[in-house]
């Protein structure tokens, strides 16, 4: 298994490479520079600006510094915050948005799990259509309009919560990783009833019935294992997703995360910020795409020989 | 299983944990928390260019010049200065008893340092304009000439000799802007760019750098050395970056905010109604307009019409569109401008009714009408303001003149960029803020080699109106010449004013000591907390 790893590992590198290519080409496609504004600089600071930040050598000279830089783990300056550079930056925002990121995969897997599982036993059910509609509503309405609506009602109206992530505090964690895991809850309680539903109809489910196992025991010894394996290949990329952050969650709660840097980066046209973020984003998907895989050996005894 | 449920419970604990310990936000008074806006780009004054860096960095250091609460003129760094007849030179006389965050004098050597290094090429700062009127500082940022023949000299310790290339009436207030501000010499050699950030910046105002958590907050603590210390009322500061206006509205109705950088549209009538004497809105040195592109024959050739398109828009309407006290803009520079009387169409006094009329048979005489529909298009970055006003601006066209105007809604970056091209554009939007208070920061930007000049207006008129106005040391005729190139400007119509900026802030019942004024200036060594009531 440790050499399987260590080949998909090595088979990583030119994707990431190509991934890299791909994002450089596509950040200084885009029309406008990091320097533009309205106030238009002058000729002679531009030139000034453009050659204290290399953008006057050609592309392809500027690709290969930025490979070089790379190669030394220098993910260069940032254009727009200018008294920081990128490692500095994603290595500020990173944790916190991994911890954030942590606590709403395992609050939406918890409660993701259990929904689906109590829905798929209670197949067409009116709780199963509850949990089921309440799903379909989790995903249907966007971050972006749960997560403000939050701050209205628990922080200025009942002022039970703080506002914002500045102001400190345990407590202030609550709603962003609440508003991150909604969806994440939908998705994942969508996805384990239907396979549970799937597996509880299998024949090695009847054959222990047959023996007369309660259903508690069926679920809890037999069932969940292969019943997460479709939720496993979700979760890949779903966790990498989470860990970089959300730009809505972020900028609702003000919360200095990654996210927002990946937004406002192309938007201010940070190249390298930019570039350092689709860097990260494509190791961990990656990194957690390995991960699946291996743990897909862990819980199907079928997988482990090939 | 056991073993599992203990595993999560640590991660989860571990991952809740917090780091840093709860702030108190509402009730201390020592404490003020203010909304910023975006985030500084950064706060070496040479490095940056925003208005937001100037918020923070007009906190953390000080210019020879500042404003008080009101906008008025103050003495900082320097206690007095004078001007020589031509008003080409100017010896500023700093204050003996001005400290740096480390104790150590302000020293006009200081001064003349920082100058030196705002120009140096290898700087590559982003705002020199500030000292543009210094002798050499052109040539010398251009690459042509030493820094050391900038026009910037220590007489003595705290004597500062700067000379200018030709009398600049405004020049004194330039010298209030953050680029000017002095950097600590010992902490640049010694850090470089890395010289203003948390622990390492030395600053000489009335803060200094505590901590910078990038998309979070600045935190900026009483300078212990400021020469007006005793004066200083706030001991810590929290400055944070909140780039959504709804955010921090929100923030703010929390308790968790004082002061507000801005107000949000679909607010602002709700807060004036709910908390009416914490709303703040005060004239702004800004105005909305749009251009055209003079390059394009349809437009650069055709007179009429862009007076025609102008005259059609009903300016009462959007200023009651955006609802927060915008005053309408029927010229270029805006009220409140020092030192001049606002210039203003022939026709701004006309009836809705006379206007529209007048405006039709121009349309008519450049040649379009029922036979022949004009048809242009409109970029506006993206935001849900630009876009309400430029399907206002569509209608009033539609249903005045007939015009079928398109809208296109690009990110900002992308409208910047095909201004510049000139190449696919017709009409744009774009605002022009003032950098000082002064009717040459909104002319110049229509001279034919401003930089900054987006239509590509070229008026050898205009141009040498502001040439002779930039001549005059009298400031009675600079004045006349200045208004002057104005209105030949206006009656060219490169453009379209649409309304004047307000400045609107949530002010807190409780903050003390804010003033409104034009420039938007509100330094948080002016405020303090009311004792309770």
């Amino acid at each position: 298994m440790l050499r399987y790893a260590y080949l998909r590992i090595l088979g990583a590198i030119p994707t990431l490479l190509l991934v890299i290519a791909i994002a450089f080409l596509m950040v200084h496609a885009a029309p406008g520079g990091p320097f533009d504004a309205a106030r238009v600089l002058p000729p002679a600071i531009e030139k000034n600006v453009q050659a204290a930040y290399h953008l006057d050598d050609s592309l392809p000279q500027q690709f290969l510094g930025y490979l070089q830089g790379l190669a030394h783990g220098d993910f260069g300056p940032s254009y727009r915050y200018r008294d920081y550079t990128v490692a500095e930056l994603i290595g500020g925002a990173l944790p916190l948005s991994m911890r954030l990121g942590a606590l709403a995969m395992l609050l939406a897997i918890a409660a993701g799990v259990s929904a689906g599982v109590i829905a798929a036993l209670r197949k067409n059910t009116l709780l199963d259509r509850l949990v089921s509609g309440v799903a379909m509503i989790g995903i249907s309405i966007p971050i972006f309009v749960v997560a403000p609506l939050m701050v209205l009602v628990f922080a200025v109206f009942l002022d039970w919560l703080p506002a914002s992530w500045a102001s400190g505090g345990a407590s202030r964690l609550l709603m962003p990783v609440v508003a991150l895991a909604l969806p994440q809850i939908a998705y994942i309680a969508r996805l384990t009833r239907a396979s549970m539903i799937n597996v509880m109809s299998s024949d090695f489910v009847r054959t222990a019935r047959a023996q007369g196992l309660s259903t508690a025991s069926i679920v809890r010894y037999h069932a969940i294992k292969p019943a997460m394996l479709p939720l496993l290949s979700y979760m890949g990329p779903a966790i990498a997703g989470i860990l970089t952050g959300s730009v809505v969650v972020e900028e609702v709660f003000g919360i200095p995360g990654v996210g927002q840097f990946f937004i406002r980066g192309a938007l201010n046209r940070d190249y390298t910020l930019v570039l350092g973020i689709t860097i990260l984003y494509a190791a961990l998907v990656i990194l957690l795409n390995l991960a699946v895989d291996l743990l897909y050996g862990v819980l199907d005894p079928r997988m482990r020989d090939r | 299983m056991s073993r599992l449920h203990a595993l999560l419970l640590a991660l989860i604990l571990a991952l809740t944990a917090c780091g840093d310990g709860a702030r108190q936000v509402a009730d201390d008074v020592s404490l003020l928390h203010r909304g910023t806006g975006e985030e500084p780009e950064s706060l070496d004054v040479h490095k940056s260019r925003s208005t937001e860096a100037g918020h923070v960095q007009r906190d953390l250091g000080e210019g020879l010049v500042g404003y008080t609460p009101d906008g008025e003129l103050r003495a900082a760094a320097a206690e007095r200065w004078t001007i020589s007849a031509d008003g080409t030179e100017y010896v500023f006389f700093l204050r003996p008893e001005a400290r740096w965050s480390t104790g150590e004098p302000v020293t006009a050597d200081d001064f003349v340092y920082s100058l030196r290094r705002l120009v140096n090429p290898e700087t590559a700062a982003f705002y020199v304009q500030s000292v543009g009127e210094i002798l050499n500082a052109n040539e010398i940022i251009g690459g042509e000439m030493e820094v050391e023949s900038l026009g910037a000299e220590a007489v003595d310790s705290h004597q500062l000799k700067i000379s200018l290339r030709r009398a600049v009436p405004y020049f004194i207030s330039l010298m209030s802007h953050p680029s000017t501000f002095p950097v600590h010499r010992g902490s640049v050699e010694k850090f470089g760019d890395a010289h203003a950030r948390p622990g390492n910046l030395v600053s000489n105002g009335a803060y200094q750098l505590v901590e910078w958590a990038v998309g979070s907050h600045i935190e900026i603590r009483r300078n212990e050395y400021y020469w007006d210390n005793a004066n200083t009322a706030i001991d810590r500061v929290f400055h944070y970056v909140t780039p959504e206006p709804i955010v921090e509205l929100n923030r703010y109705r929390a308790g968790e905010l004082h002061v507000t950088r801005t107000i949000p549209p679909e607010s602002f009538k709700q807060m004036k109604a709910e908390r009416p004497d914490e709303v703040r809105v005060s004239p702004a040195l800004g105005v909305y307009y749009y251009g055209f592109n003079m390059t394009n024959p349809a437009f650069g050739d055709n007179p009429k019409l862009r007076e025609a398109l102008s005259m059609a828009i009903d300016r009462d309407f959007l200023v009651d569109l955006v609802g927060r006290g915008e005053a309408p803009a029927y010229s270029w520079v805006p009220y409140g401008t020092a030192n001049y009387d606002p210039q203003t169409y022939s026709w701004a006094r006309l009836s809705k009714d006379d206007r529209e009329r007048k405006a039709r048979q121009l349309y008519e005489e450049a040649g379009y009408g029922s036979r022949r529909t004009f048809r242009p298009e409109i970029r506006y970055n993206t935001s849900e303001t630009h876009r309400q006003i430029a399907v206002a601006v569509q209608s009033m066209w539609r249903s005045v003149l007939g015009v079928e105007a398109r809208l296109i809604n690009e990110e900002f970056q992308v409208l910047l960029q095909n201004i510049q091209q000139r190449e696919s554009i017709d009409i744009f939007r774009l605002n022009w803020d003032g950098d000082y208070n002064d009717a040459h920061t909104f002319l110049s930007t229509l001279e034919s080699d401003n930089p900054s000049n987006m239509t590509g207006y070229q008026s050898a008129e205009f141009d040498s109106l502001m040439q002779r106005a930039g001549a005059q040391i009298d400031p009675d005729l600079r004045k006349a010449f200045l208004e002057e190139a104005e209105n030949r400007m206006l009656r060219d119509h490169p453009l379209i004013p649409m309304y004047f900026y307000v400045n609107k802030h949530m002010v807190s019942s409780r903050v003390t000591g804010w003033g409104d004024n034009v420039l938007n200036y509100h330094y948080s060594q002016h405020l303090s907390f009311a004792a309770d009531e």
